[in-house]
C-alpha cells in the first residue's frame, strides 16, 4: 500500500478545499471499500479525507411520508430503521441482502452509492482495464465476466455497479443530495446520478472533485404500494447479487396496474431503471403472458457476452414472477 | 493386535487448544516475538509462460526500510530437488502466472508490500495453455495417480459393455479447486549462524519439512527445526513445501536477520497446490437386477509444465463395487498453471462424484431405489486385488441413513415434489476412503513426580488430533488426561507422517501407543518407581506396519441430501444434509463430529460454489480472492447431521481407528446433484450446480 496521510476535516468547506488542494485526495467514509481497493493498488490517494465527523448520520422521515437519509447513516442503521422498514420495506430487504452484518455496520450510505465495480479485472492492477487505466483495454470482455453487465454496457466497459441499496432507491425514485466543491446544494434524481460507461468508464458518476454526497431523499412512497427485493446470488448471503429486481407496485381496483416500478441490480452500470417494460405494464393486468413481454422488450436492447446471457433469462423471469406477485394475480 | 481400553478415549473430551484459540492466547507461525524481524513480500510473475529477462528494482531499493531485492541471480543459491515448486528465484523460467520472482525484503510488512509493487519485472514471453483439452494429443499417462497406480483392468470391460442389457455412459467434470484454508501460507524464519535455521511455519508435516529444508539448503539433518504449534487450517495445502518456508528462509539469510512471510488471501491461489479439474467417463454396464457387470472411469486432469501431479480421480472405482470386469485409468496434460496439489480426499471427492452421479442415473434408468442399487452391488473382497475388507461397514451406513432420513417412502419420479415456488427433491451417495498408515516415532517420558509425557511430531491442523492423541495416551497409561503431557509439532521429536491422507491418528497414535507401552515396561523393570533421572524411551514403528496383514482397508458412509430449487430462479438451496459413516473406533465424539460435519461442509461448498476459473488469455485463476471463489457460507448450511456406526476392527492398527478427515468430503456433491436431479428431472454434471447449469432444467431444455 502507497503511504498516505490521513485528514479529518471540522466541515464540508474544509474537505472541499482539501480535496481541490490536493488533486489525490479521496473521500473515506466506511472504508469498506476504499481501503480494500487501496491494499489491492488499485487506489493509490495520497491522502485520505475522512468525512465522518460532519457527515450527517441522521433519518429524519417528513410529514408527507418521504425521507431524508444523511450519507453517513450506516446500512445497518437504515435497514433497521422502524419508518423505513414500515414505508419503504424494499429498501431495508436491499440493504440486508447486502455484504455481512460487520460491513454493513461500517458502510456508509454515500459510501454504498459510489461503491466501485467488483469485476475482477478492475481488482486486478496486473491486468487491462479501462476504468482503472483509460485505453488499456477490456480484460473481461474476452475473460471471466460471467458476473458482469447485460445491458448499458459499452465495448470499452461491461462492469456492473454491485449495490443492493442503489437498486431499491432507484426503484422509489430517490434523490441524491450533493455539496459541489463551490458550496452549492444540488440535488440530482438517482436515475441521473450515475453515468454509462461508453467511451469513458472511468467516469462513473457525476460527482466531481471536491463535491461531497450529503445525503438521500426519498419522495413518499405511492399510497397503497407493495414493494419487494429479490437478490438472486450464488450461495444464500454474503455475495453479490447475480440478479436482482426492486419492484413498487400499485394495483388499481380494476386490477390493473396503476403503478409499476422496477430495477434491477447485476445487470448494468448502475441500477437499472427498466423503463420500457414499466411503460409496457402501466394499465395492464399482470397476465403472465403480458409480463414476460414487458420484460423482454426490456432487454430487447441487451448485449449479452457469452458467459453470462443467462442474466437475461434470468432477469426476465425475475420480473415475471416478481410482479406477478406483488400484482396480487395467482399465478 | 491388542487395543488400549477404554477411558479416556471415547468420551467427548473438549479440545485441549481451545481455549488458547478462542481467546488468541495461542501463538501462530508469524506471531513468535522476535527481536528486530524483518518481512519479505513475494513480487509474482503477471505472464504464464516464459522468462524473466530483467528485474529493475532501482525504485523499490529506493523505498527506506527496503533491506534487500531477491530476484534470479541474486538470492541464496539452493541445492537441487525434485519439486521446482520449492526451487523458488534459481532460475528465471516462468512457468505459471502467479510465481515467484522476486521478493523484497523491508524493516515493515508495509513497507515491503509497497516496494514489491515497484519492482518493474520484464519478461520474455511464450504463447501458454491453461485449458485442458480432453481430445488434445498431448495427454500422457503419468507414472502415478498421486500414488496410485495410474490404470488397472480387470476381465473384458468392452465385452461386457457390448453384451450388458443396461449401459450408462456419461461425463462428468470438475473445476480446480482451492483449498482455501482460513489461515494462508505463514512462516518465520530465524538463522542461528549459517548452519541452524528454526522455521515457525504453518505447516501440515513438520518432521517432513524438516528434511526438505535441511536438503535444500544443503544442511545436516538435524540443522532446521520447524515450530507448528498452531495452524488455522490445512486441507492438504500445507502437506508438501513451496515457496513460502523457503522464501522466508532465504530471505532471513539474505538480511541476516529474523523474516516473516505471510501470504496473502490473493496470493495462496498461485502458491498453495489447487485440487486439478478433472472431465471423468464413467460406464456402467449392469443385468436387469443391477448387478454391475462392467465398470470403465477414465480420467483427464492437469498438470503443471515442471511437475506431475494427476489427481486420482478414477482410483475410488477400484475398490467400492463388485464387478468381474473393471477398468481404470489417469491421462493428463501438461499445462502453463502452478503444480496442482492435494485437496481434503484427493481423487476421491472428484471421483467418487463421478462415480455415484453415474450410480444415481443407473439406478433411474434401471428403476431400482438408489440405496438398495448400491446394496445389491455390496462385495466382501475388494473386487481389483480380491483380498478381504478388514470390515466394511457400507450397507449398514446406508441402511441407517435411509432410516435417519425417511428415505422410504420415497416417490422416484423426477419433479414429484414441491413446496410453493420450491422443487423439492432428495438425493443419496455413498462415502469412501481408503485407511493409510505411516512409520512414524513418539517418545514417551514418567518423571518422578509421576507426571507423564508423550513426544510426537503430529500437527494438530485443526482437527484435534492434539486432544486424541492425549486420550490415547492416558487410556495407555491407565492414568487421568490430566497426567499426560502431549507435546506435538515440533520436528525435534522426530520422525512423523504429515497430516495428510486421514492417516495421522492411525499412524501417530501407533506410535504413542508403542511408546507408552514400552513405558510402562520400563517403569516395570524399576519395580514401578520411577527413577531420578526419570525415564524415556523412543519407538519407530517402521517394522510394525511392514507386518500388516494383507487386507483391504477402508472407511464408509452414506449421506442423503435434500434440495429446493426456486422453480423462477433456479436458486439452489439445501435445507437437510446427513451422512452416517463407519470409520473404525470414534476416540472422541466431539471432534470427531466437527470433523465429519465440516467435511460434509467441503463437500456441499465443492458442489454449490467451488470454481477456479482460469482466464484462458491471462492464465491465471481470474476469481482469486473469496469475494470471487465462494466456499460455503452459513447461510448454506441448514440441517446438517453427523452420525456413525460401532465399528470394531481389529486389523487397522492398537488405535482401531480408520481416519476421519477426508472420508466426510466424498459423496456429498453427488448426493446433492442427484437429488437436484430428483427435484427439477434435469442432471447437472458438472461441478459447480451453477445457476446457469440448473435453470435450462426449470424448463425442460437439456442441459449443458
Ligand atoms: C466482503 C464484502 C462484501 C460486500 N457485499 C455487498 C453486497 O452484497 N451488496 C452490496 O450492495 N454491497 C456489498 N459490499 C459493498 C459495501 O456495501 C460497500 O463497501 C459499502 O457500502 C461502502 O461504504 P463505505 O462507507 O465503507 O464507503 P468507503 O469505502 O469509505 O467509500 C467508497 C467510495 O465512496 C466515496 N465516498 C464515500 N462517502 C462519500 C461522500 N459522502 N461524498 C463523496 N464521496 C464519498 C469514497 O471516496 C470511495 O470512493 C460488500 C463489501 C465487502 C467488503
Amino acid at each position: 500500500m502507497k503511504p498516505f496521510t490521513y485528514q479529518r476535516p471540522a466541515d464540508p468547506a474544509d474537505a472541499a478545499e482539501l480535496l481541490l488542494a490536493q488533486p489525490d485526495a479521496v473521500v473515506l467514509a466506511g472504508g469498506t471499500n476504499l481501503v480494500d481497493l487501496m491494499k489491492l493498488g488499485v487506489l493509490q490517494p495520497g491522502s485520505l479525507v475522512d468525512v465522518s465527523g460532519f457527515t450527517s448520520d441522521r433519518i429524519e422521515h417528513r410529514a408527507d411520508g418521504g425521507v431524508l437519509i444523511g450519507a453517513g447513516v450506516r446500512n445497518a442503521d437504515l435497514a433497521g430503521d422502524l419508518g423505513v422498514r414500515q414505508r419503504f420495506p424494499v429498501l431495508a430487504e436491499a440493504l440486508l441482502a447486502g455484504a455481512s452484518g460487520q460491513l454493513r455496520s461500517m458502510a456508509t450510505t454515500g459510501g454504498n452509492l459510489l461503491q466501485r465495480t467488483r469485476c475482477a479485472y478492475f481488482q486486478d492492477v496486473s491486468k487491462p482495464c479501462n476504468k482503472r487505466e483509460p485505453g488499456s483495454g477490456c480484460a473481461a470482455i474476452t475473460g471471466q465476466h460471467r458476473d458482469l453487465g447485460v445491458i448499458g454496457t459499452s465495448d470499452k466497459c461491461v462492469a456492473t455497479h454491485p449495490s443492493d441499496m442503489a437498486v431499491a432507491l432507484a426503484a422509489l425514485d430517490a434523490v441524491v443530495h450533493l455539496r459541489r466543491a463551490d458550496g452549492e446544494q444540488v440535488g440530482v434524481p438517482l436515475s441521473e446520478f450515475y453515468l454509462a460507461p461508453g467511451d469513458t468508464p472511468e467516469r462513473e458518476t457525476i460527482v466531481d472533485r471536491g463535491d461531497l454526497v450529503t445525503g438521500v431523499e426519498l419522495p413518499p412512497a405511492p399510497a397503497g404500494a407493495r414493494m419487494r427485493y429479490h437478490k438472486v446470488r450464488d450461495r444464500a448471503s454474503f455475495a453479490f447479487a447475480v440478479v436482482s429486481v426492486a419492484a413498487v407496485v400499485v394495483r388499481a381496483a380494476d386490477g390493473t396496474l396503476a403503478d409499476v416500478r422496477i430495477a434491477l441490480g447485476g445487470v448494468a452500470p448502475m441500477p437499472w431503471r427498466a423503463r420500457v417494460a414499466e411503460a409496457a405494464l402501466r394499465g395492464q393486468r399482470p397476465e403472465p403472458a403480458v409480463l414476460r413481454a414487458a420484460a423482454q422488450a426490456e432487454f430487447a436492447a441487451a448485449r449479452p457476452l457469452p458467459d453470462n446471457a443467462f442474466k437475461v433469462d434470468l432477469a426476465i423471469d425475475l420480473i415475471t414472477a416478481t410482479i406477478a406477485d406483488l400484482g396480487g394475480l395467482p399465478r | 493386535m491388542t487395543m488400549t481400553t477404554s477411558r479416556a478415549t471415547g468420551a467427548s473430551v473438549q479440545r485441549a487448544d481451545g481455549y488458547a484459540k478462542v481467546t488468541g492466547a495461542a501463538t501462530y507461525s508469524t506471531e513468535w516475538p522476535l527481536q528486530n524481524p524483518a518481512y519479505a513480500w513475494p513480487v509474482l510473475s503477471t505472464v504464464a509462460r516464459g522468462a524473466v529477462r530483467a528485474v529493475d528494482d532501482s525504485a523499490a531499493l529506493a523505498v527506506p526500510g527496503v533491506l534487500a531485492v531477491l530476484r534470479p541471480g541474486a538470492a541464496p543459491e539452493l541445492q537441487p530437488a525434485d519439486d521446482p515448486e520449492m526451487l523458488i528465484l534459481q532460475h528465471s523460467r516462468v512457468d505459471y502466472r502467479g510465481q515467484v520472482v522476486a521478493a523484497v525484503v523491508a524493516t515493515s510488512l508495509e513497507v515491503a508490500r509497497y516496494a514489491s509493487s515497484l519492482v518493474r519485472v520484464d519478461y520474455t514471453v511464450e504463447p501458454h495453455e491453461v485449458l485442458i483439452d480432453p481430445d488434445s494429443d498431448e495427454l500422457f499417462t503419468p507414472t502415478t495417480a498421486v500414488g496410485n497406480p495410474p490404470a488397472s483392468d480387470k476381465g473384458d470391460v468392452d465385452a461386457a459393455l457390448l453384451a450388458a442389457p443396461h449401459v450408462l455412459d456419461a461425463t462428468y467434470t470438475t473445476p480446480p479447486q482451492h483449498t482455501s484454508s482460513m489461515e494462508p501460507y505463514a512462516c518465520t524464519a530465524v538463522w542461528d549462524g549459517e548452519r541452524e535455521l528454526t522455521l515457525y511455519n504453518s505447516d501440515q508435516g513438520p518432521a517432513i519439512t524438516a528434511g526438505t529444508i535441511s536438503a535444500l539448503f544443503g544442511l545436516p539433518a538435524g540443522a532446521v527445526r520447524i515450530v507448528a504449534d498452531y495452524i488455522g487450517g490445512g486441507f492438504g495445502a500445507k502437506a508438501f513445501v513451496r515457496s513460502v518456508p523457503v522464501l522466508a528462509a532465504m530471505a532471513a539469510k539474505a538480511v541476516d536477520r529474523p523474516v516473516k512471510v505471510m501470504a496473502t488471501r490473493q496470493q495462496m491461489f498461485s502458491l498453495a497446490g489447487h485440487r486439478g479439474p478433472t472431465v471423468q467417463r464413467v460406464r456402467l454396464a449392469a443385468d436387469p437386477s443391477g448387478r454391475l457387470v462392467a465398470i470403465d472411469h477414465q480420467a483427464i486432469s492437469h498438470t503443471s509444465r515442471h511437475a506431475d501431479f494427476v489427481e486420482a480421480a478414477a482410483a475410488v472405482s477400484r475398490s467400492l463395487y463388485a464387478t468381474p470386469n473393471l477398468r481404470t485409468g489417469h491421462r493428463a496434460v501438461r499445462l502453463d498453471v502452478p503444480t496442482p496439489g492435494p485437496m481434503r480426499a484427493p481423487g476421491i471427492a472428484p471421483g467418487l462424484f463421478a462415480l455415484e452421479s453415474a450410480m444415481d442415473e443407473l439406478a433411474h434408468q434401471l428403476g431400482i431405489d438408489p440405496v438398495e442399487l448400491r446394496v445389491r452391488n455390496d462385495t466382501d473382497v475388494d473386487p481389483s486385488t480380491g483380498r478381504p475388507f478388514s470390515s466394511r461397514g457400507l450397507v449398514e451406513c446406508l441402511r441407517e441413513g435411509a432410516e435417519r432420513f425417511g428415505w422410504a417412502g420415497r416417490d422416484p419420479a423426477p419433479r414429484s415434489g414441491r413446496q410453493g415456488d420450491w422443487l423439492v427433491g432428495t438425493g443419496m451417495a455413498v462415502s469412501t476412503f481408503p485407511v493409510h498408515m505411516a512409520p512414524s516415532t513418539a517418545t514417551a517420558l514418567a518423571t518422578v513426580d509421576g507426571g507423564f509425557e508423550v513426544r510426537v511430531t503430529a500437527v494438530d491442523i485443526g482437527t484435534g488430533a492434539r486432544t486424541v492423541l492425549a486420550q490415547v495416551a492416558a487410556d495407555e497409561l491407565g492414568v487421568e488426561l490430566d497426567q499426560v503431557t502431549l507435546r506435538v509439532a515440533h520436528s525435534d521429536y522426530g520422525m512423523a507422517p504429515f497430516a495428510g491422507g486421514s492417516a495421522g491418528t492411525a499412524s501417530w497414535g501407533w506410535a504413542v501407543v508403542k511408546a507408552v507401552r514400552a513405558l510402562r515396561e520400563r517403569l516395570d523393570q524399576h519395580g514401578g518407581v520411577v527413577p531420578a533421572e526419570g525415564l524415556e524411551v523412543t519407538v519407530d514403528t517402521t517394522a510394525d506396519l511392514a507386518e500388516l496383514s494383507a487386507y483391504s482397508r477402508h472407511s464408509y458412509g452414506a449421506q442423503f441430501a435434500e434440495v429446493r430449487v426456486h422453480v423462477h430462479t433456479g436458486e439452489l438451496r439445501v435445507p437437510r444434509l446427513y451422512g452416517v459413516f463407519a470409520a473404525g473406533r470414534i476416540l472422541n465424539p466431539r471432534t470427531a463430529r466437527s470433523q465429519l460435519l465440516g467435511g460434509m461442509i467441503f463437500g456441499l461448498s465443492m458442489a454449490l460454489h467451488e470454481d477456479g476459473v482460469l482466464d484462458p488469455v491471462f492464465g491465471d485463476f481470474a476469481n482469486h480472492d473469496f469475494a470471487g471463489y465462494h466456499i460455503a457460507a452459513n447461510a448454506d448450511v441448514a440441517d446438517l447431521r453427523a452420525h456413525w456406526i460401532e465399528e470394531h476392527d481389529d486389523e487397522l492398527n492398537p488405535v482401531g481407528v480408520k481416519g476421519i478427515g477426508e472420508l466426510s468430503n466424498t459423496g456429498t456433491a453427488a448426493a446433492i446433484a442427484n437429488a437436484v436431479f430428483h427435484a427439477t428431472g434435469h442432471r447437472v454434471r458438472d461441478l459447480p450446480i451453477t445457476l446457469e447449469r440448473l435453470r435450462p432444467g426449470l424448463r425442460g431444455e437439456p442441459v449443458g
